[in-house]
Parts: C-alpha cells; structure tokens; sequence
C-alpha cells in the first residue's frame, strides 16, 4: 500500500522534474522541493528498514528438518578414538646411589628401569601415551593405553568392558588399572603433580599405579546417593606380588566407595579398598648390620592391604572455571607374611644369616590441596608421610638392619593450563625418603594432550 | 580402627535417601534449560534431576559422584550434544552401568541433533580453540529449537513411558500453542533489533542473533573457550571503530574482564543476558528466560 503511493509520487516527482521549470513559479519550486526532500528521506528510512529484514532472513537457520550426516563415508569413520599423550620435564635432583625408600622393599621396576622419571635427572622424555577406545559393537567397548619409552611398547592398559549388562553393573576384561584407592586408576597426565603420591610408589613400585591382567566388576546401586562395590580377580604378577606359574587367583581386590552432593557448591566421595595378593621368590637386598653388607633375600608369603581415600572439591556456585579447591587424602595400611629364603648366588654368608620367617606391618598416606585460583592456573601442596612400622625377620632380627623411619616429602607446585589440552607445570619437592639424606628437587614438566581426549573421571 | 571406619561408612550408606518410587520415568537433563522442557512436557510424572545450574559451565562441569547416581538410575537422559558435554557425559555413560541412556537407545535425546547446527567450523584443529566439529552447541538461544526439541521430546517420553502418552501430548499440545503465541509477541517486540550490530563474548548467541536478526561484529574471544589476548582486543577495538555497534553481549558465565575493557573504550553498554532458565531473578522458565533476553536486548537500544 505504502509503497504505491511512494512509486505513484515518485512517477509524479520525475514529471514534474523534466518539465519543472516550464511550469512551475518560486513558490512551487521551493514548495516541491521540500517535498521532494521529504520523500527522499522516507524512502530512505522504508528502504534501510527492508535491507534489515533482508539481513534478517538470510541469517536465518533453514527450517526444514535436518538430515543427519554421516561423517567420512568410508570404513575409516570407525576407526577408534586416538588420543595421544606427551609428556616431558626437566629435573633437578641429588645424585642418589640407591634411590629408594628407607624400610621399603623396592618395587616394580628396579634399578636399572627406571623409565618414569623417578630417579634419573636433567632433560628427560616421559612415556608418550597412546590411547585408542572405541565401542566394539552394542554390548562391548575396548580401550588399548600404551606407553612408548625407549626399547619399548608398555601395555598400561588394555581392555573390553560390556557396556549393555544393566542393572548398574559392569564387567571388565583385560589389563586395567586397578579401581582400589583414589588415585590408582589416574594415568600420569592427570596427575596434580609431576610425581605420584610417595604411598603409591612404596605399594606399586616407581609406576605408582597397581595394574591387573584379569576381571573386574563394579555395580552401582540404585540409590540417589552413588555407591559402587567392586571386585577384581586377577593374575596378580604385580608388585608386590611376583609371576607364579600356577592355575586360580594371583590377586583379589575389593572396593566400595561413595559420594554426593553437599549443596550447590561442594561435592565429595570416599572409598575403602582391599588388595590381597602373593609374592613368590620376590628379591629385595637388606642390610647386614653385623657386617655392614647387602644381603639378597627372596620373600614368599602374602601381601595384603587396605586403602582408605576421601576426595572434597569445592567451587564457588559449583562453577569450576576460575576457582575450585580440591582436597584430597588417602592412607595405606599393608601387612605382608611369609618365609624369607636366602640368595646363596649373591650373599656370602647365608648360613650364618638364618633368614627365616618375615612380618612386616607398614602404613603411610598424604594428604593433598590444589586450588585453582584463575582460570588456567592452579597451586597445590602435598605432604606425604609414611612409617617403616614393623619389620620382623624371625631369627635374623638381630642380625638384619630394621630401619625405624618415618619417610616424608613435601611437594608444592604450579600449573598453568592456556587450555583443556596443555599444561606446564613446576614443581618444587623437599624429598626425606630415604633416611639421612635431604632432597630438594625441582621439576618443570609439560603435559600435551593431542587428539580426541577422552573426559576424566571425579 | 578399622572397624568403627567400615561401621561408619556403612551407617552412612543405610542413612542415605531411599528411591522414591515415582508415577513415570526419572529423567536426567544436563542443562537446565532441558530441565525445563522435561518439566512442560513431562509434568508431574517424570522425575527431573538437573546435572548442571544457571551458575555452571556445561563445558566443565565434572562427572561428579551425584549425577553417577542420577545416570545410573534415568531413564532419559537429555542433553544438548554437538559435543557440548564432552568433559563428563562420557565418563557418566561409561561408567553408570545403565544401557537405557547408551547412544542409539530411546533414552539417549540429544537436543542438538534436532536442529540445523550453526558455524560448523570447515577446518578442525585444536589450534582454532575449544571448536565443536558438529556446530556451535548453544542451540536453546533460538525459541524455534526449543519448540522442534519439545516435539522430539514428547515422542521419546511416549516410547519410554506408553502409559503417559495421553498426558505427554496433552501438555506437548499446549506447551506448543503457548509458544506459538509467544513466539508473535517476540517478534513484534524484536522488530528494533533487526540488523542491530553487537559484540559478543563467548560465542554463545549465534541461534538467537539468527533469531532476531542481530549482526555479531567480533567475539571478545579469539578462540572459543582460551581467554583473549591484549592483541586481539586492539583488533576487536579497531574492528568496531567505524561500525554502528550498540551493544556487548555476554552470558553470566562468561570472563567479564574483556567486555569490561571494550566498554571503558568505546561506552557501550554490557548487556548479561540470563542465557538458560535461571541466569537472572526475572527467568524463571522457558517463556521469562526469552522474555528477560529480549527485555535485556531492548533496554540496551534506548
């Protein structure tokens, strides 16, 4: 309607203009010009309002429905998940002759393997880790984590889980990171700092992670509060127990743990796990006190623990981006019996020795703060304490050294995160493992994360 | 010791809240908004819990041992996708022990595969930031999603729960012809925000700026999810310099500190909109939320 009155006026406006002066007196002239200008302007106003709904429309999402699309229309589309890991640090440490922690039997990997940082100092690859996961099909998914180090491909951890059993319950297969204590199951990127806690190095060896070839199974109960139970049964040729040829159970783990809520702001959870496993002919060196030489021993018994963990984080309105606090502790209590044989190979005197029976009671645990306070970037304090408890060799008590020690190390650090995928971190430890000898060691470690990651568990 | 510790994690246990046995499904919402939309179709015969709040970033939220429980026990889990909740959700579905809710599974509504996903980015690199490959995920910022996500919704309850389905529609019937209603007013009121130019902080409105017809001029975030650099904002500075920009538009959540740069410099007004259900006092449900952005959008034009 609007708009043929303004074209019929515009029509009017060019006759009037080719004939104009012809016709028109001063009066009129000034008088159409005004109108004319007038008109200019409203057309103007009319013709912006429009190019805006133009503008509008086109930015406008289509409104039929959308065909879903498959993405990479080959047989690649289902290749796994791939994520990679890097790892790396630059360390400052006190040149050790025998790295370890006084009144704990050395696990795991040993002297000469020490390919996770522990001990070794200056510019230093850490494992790169390899994940590959994927659903297998409706009722399966599988997940492969290797670690590649120098001469060699770790499987830290390779296993298929039913994901379609319901009921809560799952049923794991495979290698697995043990689901006991808190932070077993966390690979070394996750980690709040550069090094694993000092409890998990004296129960699993420098790896500080427990990892069973076998079966797990967790269910979580139908409750409005979480509460799962789980129960591994495994091969058990782990530190602390040893490879045995043998038929049945090398290990049995056991956890519960539960968690919630408090308010908008704060959540929690806490766990009680058990792991009772055996050792066959598993050699550690003890120290003769008599004659001030190493004596190789091979223990065979039982090694049986319980950890007790508890994790709080809070943020403000339960917002974690800029600022969080994360408190976080665990304690171990380990008991290990059985029969000390002696080494002939590697000690002169066994005879004389008359190594026996062996009973060791041995606790320990930390407890950890890490606050994000801005975005990107958190602090954390550790402490970690442990007791060499009791050592009890039978008949060679008087003649073995039993160190009575408390090895502690107090740990503080910086992270920087510019995203989800990276982060740099330096790391300040005061390190008293090893009885007499204070360590202070520094870290700068970054933690790259490449490929589809996947999320992290609380 | 030990025992006293088990006796007491036990007693815990046998404290904590026994499941109240409701009429229909439990459903898990991830957003608060599709809180609200579970709660218009559903009624008073779904059970709701909400993993996140207005105050919390779906991007990091954590898989916390409370919504363990709430995945172990749904029956409909509703989220946005597009990768939104990459950080959580999987752990939940991993681990939860509950195949109802599994991709592919009635129970499994994800809102964004609903609807037409904007700024697809063309190149994947995580150099370009916290990119989601499918889209951005801030669909619910446009009320025309809302209402294709309402009727999906209303079709997975029904096959859920056969018993509710004269309820469902019944509400899904009038939730529609309420938001047809409302959607005309929110046009008419939107007219003076067509071709409007803003700054935003996140990219969190590209739905509703197709909504309304707003033009974003530059995003005070370089990379989506990585907090700008004092480069990016000179650029940001000059790029607006020349061009007729009313506003910055942020979400509750987003860093204030760029927005409050650019606005000491050039005087435009920040405008917070509350971005879900429950991001300011006035948004109360879905039909405020858009009332309170709009009111936001409008009072900024003055």
């Amino acid at each position: 309607m609007q708009q043929s009155v303004m074209v019929s006026r515009l029509a009017l406006m060019v006759a009037l203009g080719l004939s104009g002066p012809a016709l028109a007196d001063e009066g009129d002239l000034a008088r159409l010009r005004a109108e004319m200008a007038q008109l200019r302007a409203q057309y103007e106003t009319r013709l912006a309002e429009l190019e805006r709904e133009v503008a509008a429309l086109a930015a406008q999402p289509p409104v039929s429905r959308p065909v879903p699309e498959v993405r990479g229309a080959t047989a690649a589309a289902f290749n796994p998940e791939v994520s990679l890991v890097l790892n790396g640090r630059y360390r400052h440490a006190r040149a050790l002759a025998e790295p370890g922690i006084t009144g704990f039997v050395t696990g795991g990997h040993g002297h000469e393997d020490e390919d996770h940082g522990g001990a070794r100092r200056g510019f230093l690859l850490d494992e790169s880790e390899l994940v590959l996961a994927a659903n297998v099909d409706h009722l399966f998914r599988g997940q492969l984590n290797l670690a590649l180090v120098d001469d060699a491909v770790e499987v830290e951890e390779a296993w298929v889980q039913t994901v379609a059993v319901g009921h809560g319950a799952t049923a794991k297969a495979g290698r697995f990171l043990s689901g006991i204590g808190y932070a077993n199951s966390q690979h070394p990127h996750a980690w709040d700092f550069s090094d694993p806690a000092l409890m998990y190095v004296a129960l699993f060896g420098e790896h500080g992670s427990y990892a069973q070839d076998g079966l797990q199974l967790s269910w979580v109960a139908p409750l409005e509060q979480w509460l799962e139970l789980g129960v591994e049964l495994g091969r058990g040729s782990a530190f602390p127990g040893t490879e045995r040829d043998r038929d049945g159970l090398g290990a049995t783990a056991a956890f519960i743990r539960t968690g919630g809520d408090v308010g908008d702001s704060s959540s929690w959870r806490a766990g009680l796990s058990w792991l009772g496993t055996r050792a066959a002919s598993r050699e550690s060196h003890f120290d003769d006190g008599v004659l001030g030489e190493e004596v190789a021993g091979a223990f065979s018994g039982t090694s049986r623990m319980w950890i007790l963990d508890a994790l709080w984080k809070w943020a403000p309105d339960g917002n974690p981006t800029a600022r969080q606090l994360m408190l976080q502790a665990e304690s171990f209590r380990r008991v290990e019996r059985g029969d000390l044989a002696c080494v002939e190979d590697e000690t002169p005197d066994c005879a004389d020795i008359g190594l026996g029976d062996y009973q060791t009671r041995q606790w320990g645990g930390y407890v950890q703060a890490v606050y994000r306070f801005r975005r990107g970037w958190r602090a954390g304090l550790r402490f970690d304490r442990l007791s060499s408890g009791t050592l009890g060799y039978g008949a060679a008590n008087d003649r073995l050294e039993r160190p009575e020690y408390a090895p502690r190390r107090t740990s503080l650090m910086v992270d920087w995160s510019p995203s989800e995928f990276s982060r740099l971190r330096l790391q300040y430890a005061r390190d008293r493992s090893l009885e007499a000898v204070t360590d202070h060691q520094w870290t700068v470690q970054y933690v790259m994360s490449l490929g589809a990651h996947p999320a992290h568990a609380f | 010791m030990r025992h006293r510790i088990v006796a007491a994690l036990l007693a815990g246990f046998l404290a904590a809240p026994a499941v109240v046995a409701a009429p229909g499904p439990l459903a898990l919402a991830c957003e608060p908004e599709w809180g609200a939309l579970v709660e218009a179709i559903g009624g008073e015969r779904v059970s709701l819990q909400v993993a996140t709040t207005a105050r919390q970033d779906p991007h990091r939220v954590e898989a916390r041992p409370s919504l363990l429980a709430a995945a172990r026990r749904a029956d409909l889990l509703v989220c946005t996708g597009a990768d939104l909740e990459a950080g959580w959700l999987p752990v939940l579905l991993n681990r939860a022990g509950n195949p109802r809710i599994q991709p592919g599974q009635p129970g499994h509504l994800m809102a964004a595969d609903q609807v037409t996903l904007l700024e697809r980015p063309a190149r994947l690199d995580r150099a370009e930031g916290d990119i989601h490959p499918g889209g951005n995920p801030h669909i619910h910022t446009d009320p025309r999603n809302l209402a294709r996500v309402a009727a999906a919704l209303t079709e997975r309850l029904v096959r859920i729960d056969p018993e509710g389905e004269a309820g469902y529609r019944e509400r899904f019937a009038r939730f529609s012809a309420d938001w047809r209603q409302a959607l005309d007013r929110w046009r008419a009121r939107a007219t003076p925000l067509a071709g409007v130019e803003v700054v935003v902080s996140h990219k969190a409105f590209p739905y509703l700026q197709a909504w309304l017809g707003l033009i974003e001029v530059a995003a005070l975030e370089e990379r989506p999810g990585v907090a700008p650099g004092p480069a990016h904002l000179q650029a940001v500075l000059r790029a607006i310099d020349a061009r007729p920009v009313r506003m910055i538009l942020r979400t509750p959540l987003d860093d204030p500190d760029a927005g409050r740069w650019l606005s000491q410099r050039t005087g435009l007004p920040i405008v917070t909109l509350p971005y879900t259900v429950g991001g300011s006092p006035a948004a109360q449900d879905l039909t405020t939320l858009f009332d309170a952005t709009l009111d936001g959008l409008l009072e900024a034009l003055k």
